[in-house]
């Protein structure tokens, strides 16, 4: 029988030939990665401080991103207790202020998701590394204790959902659309891997494939893997991290279902409030309703294409009156580079801010909170009730142009008819 | 290991920054279990009872890796059950030591109020209240025995390689 791309690599990190769904196996960890929301738990929750001895630090990541910089008293306090953390063990890749950004863009940009690699992070969306043809996954922070005094961990061999993608998304709807087409039309895969697949995965760049497999977390992807081809091999030259071996899928793997999928038929989506499975519907849905606040950013849609696309749309325009555009690079590297492309100018004279690159908005606990009855339509990657501010809040989920777009009309506006 | 408790209902999709809100993240552990549920059921978390069960429809749990697992083992509930639970935040259970299983049907089973009795070692789901029982897949052996220890870091505790948490 042969194997999916997420089985290869399962087999190969925990020695053995072959794995399948069910198997329960223990995995060498090859990257464990973590952030500063960790360093504000205590007690039974998981104090890092109380690790002994870890197991390789030179496998270890850390990052500020989501408190960027700190935003309370707490968060400097936390921060405090990760730089000593980071002086304790000898962890030499971690990433501070000055060179700080959301985890999921730092690691892919920094060269640690390279392909057929297993990588573990406190954080939910580590499966944003799949666009690399990594299998890469979140764990809480007792797991992520285990991962970093063991160097391993256990996994359930999950089985697949293949996505086979065909054609080319049309013109102003962008790889966020994709997935939330695919949150709207089949929901969550709790318990499974989803992979891609088919001859429309070369339309789409390698930022566009890490705004999809972020967005897996919101279905409950276990791994969302990307296969390996030219336009990954070009992003990894000079950046990947020591040497790497591809995973193929085998020509007779086992899939629990195959989907087809025609971008070329796809519309702009958006989310409803609250929830994502089945929540997502095309945008002639919710066309038309007010918002207060628009947001770009996040490690689903914060990166230099993004930023790109922003630039262009909002070049000699104005943002809407009574909505405020809070636009936020997803590291200091997309911040710096966006800054030597002049990007930053359109968009602060269109009366939109930029922010440092920070998880910010996206979690609620930063910055951009909205108040009772407000709402927000946003790129960032969770629209749960009050995560941005208020239970009486809304936030809508959906791409960059339907962002900009809504921001300029200050209602939910398709970014086709602007 | 059998847990047995009075049944909480909730609905689908209850996510984590609704057990655990990012605001608990600054506040001292007694303060952080009075947020649980504080957007979506304010006032539940004073009525809970030592022992206390959630059922939920599917998806509970979706969202974040916050250990919102070790906030309701806080709070006092005995464990949970659902029709379907976030990959993650079912990790997050094991790992804290608290009580989880999962199957289709589940909260079909129960009224609120009723009395729940489950076995991780079986998967077998009792209403004692009804009567009526569900089989769902049990826990594997290994992590029967992670729950039955309190969690990882009981584990790690006993290994000598982290001093105790609490």
């Amino acid at each position: 029988m042969g194997m999916t791309m997420s089985e290869k690599i399962m087999a190969s990190h925990s020695g053995r030939s072959s794995v399948k769904p069910g198997d329960i196996i223990t995995c060498d960890v090859d990257w464990a990665g973590i952030h500063d929301m960790m360093f504000l738990l205590s007690g039974s929750q998981g104090d890092f401080s109380k690790i002994n001895k870890v197991y390789d630090p030179d496998k270890i990541m850390m990052f500020i991103d989501h408190g960027a910089p700190s935003p309370t008293t707490a968060d400097a306090d936390g921060a405090v207790r990760e730089r000593a953390f980071a002086k304790k063990h000898g962890v030499k890749n971690f990433f501070d202020i000055g060179n700080q950004g959301v985890i999921h863009q730092k690691i892919a940009e920094e060269g640690f998701a390279a392909p057929g690699r297993l990588i573990a992070c406190g954080d939910s969306h580590t499966c944003a590394a799949g666009a690399f043809n990594c299998a890469a996954r979140g764990f809480g922070p007792a797991e992520m204790i285990y991962i970093l005094c063991t160097g391993q961990n256990w996994y359930e061999v999950a089985p697949t959902i293949k996505y086979e993608l065909y054609g080319k998304l049309p013109e102003y709807v962008l790889a966020k659309d994709l997935f939330l087409y695919l949150a709207g039309e089949y929901g969550e895969v709790t318990n499974y891997n989803v992979e891609f697949a088919g001859p429309g995965i070369e339309t789409l760049s390698v930022s566009s494939r890490q705004s999809v497999t972020t967005m897996c977390a919101e279905i409950n992807a276990e791994f969302a893997i990307f296969p390996y081809d030219d336009i990954l091999e070009d992003y990894l030259k000079g950046r990947a991290r020591g040497s790497y071996e591809p995973v193929i899928p085998d020509a007779d793997a086992e899939y629990a279902e195959v989907r087809k999928i025609d971008l070329s038929t796809l519309v702009p989506y958006v989310s409803g409030a609250h929830y994502i499975p089945d929540n997502c519907r095309p945008i002639s849905a919710s066309e038309g309703i007010p918002i207060n606040q628009a947001v770009l950013g996040s490690c689903s849609n914060g990166r230099i294409e993004d930023l790109q696309l922003a630039a262009k749309m909002l070049k000699g325009k104005k943002i809407a009156d009574g909505v405020r555009m809070i636009v936020t690079p997803a590291t200091h590297e997309i911040y710096k580079e966006a800054l030597r492309q002049g990007l930053f100018e359109p968009i602060a004279e269109a009366g939109a801010i930029i922010t440092n690159a920070t998880c910010g908005v996206c979690y609620g606990g930063h910055l951009g909170m909205i108040g009772a009855g407000e709402r927000c339509i946003s790129t960032t990657t969770r629209n749960f009730k009050g995560r941005m501010g208020s239970a009486d809040s809304e936030i809508f989920l959906a791409s960059p142009a339907t962002v900009v777009a809504s921001a300029l009309t200050g209602k939910v506006t398709d970014p086709r008819t602007l | 290991m059998k847990v047995t408790g009075k049944v909480w209902k909730f609905g689908h999709d209850i996510n984590t920054d609704l057990i655990f809100p990012h605001t608990a993240f600054r506040l001292p552990p007694k303060e952080q279990i009075k947020l649980i549920f504080s957007d979506n059921r304010p006032g539940w978390a004073d009525e809970v009872q030592p022992g206390d069960i959630i059922v939920s429809e599917q998806n509970f749990g979706t969202g974040s890796s916050r250990p919102g697992a070790v906030l309701l083992k806080n709070l006092g509930l005995g464990g949970m059950l659902s029709d379907s639970i976030n990959g993650l935040f079912f990790r997050n259970c094991v790992s804290y030591g608290f009580p989880a299983l999962q199957g289709p049907g589940i909260s079909d089973l129960f009224e609120e109020g009723d009395v729940a009795e489950f076995d991780l070692a079986t998967g077998l789901i009792k209403n004692l209240t009804s009567g009526k029982a569900l089989q769902v897949p049990a826990l594997p052996e290994s992590m029967v025995e992670t729950v039955d220890a309190g969690g990882v870091f009981e584990v790690l505790a006993a290994k000598g390689l982290i001093d105790p948490m609490v």
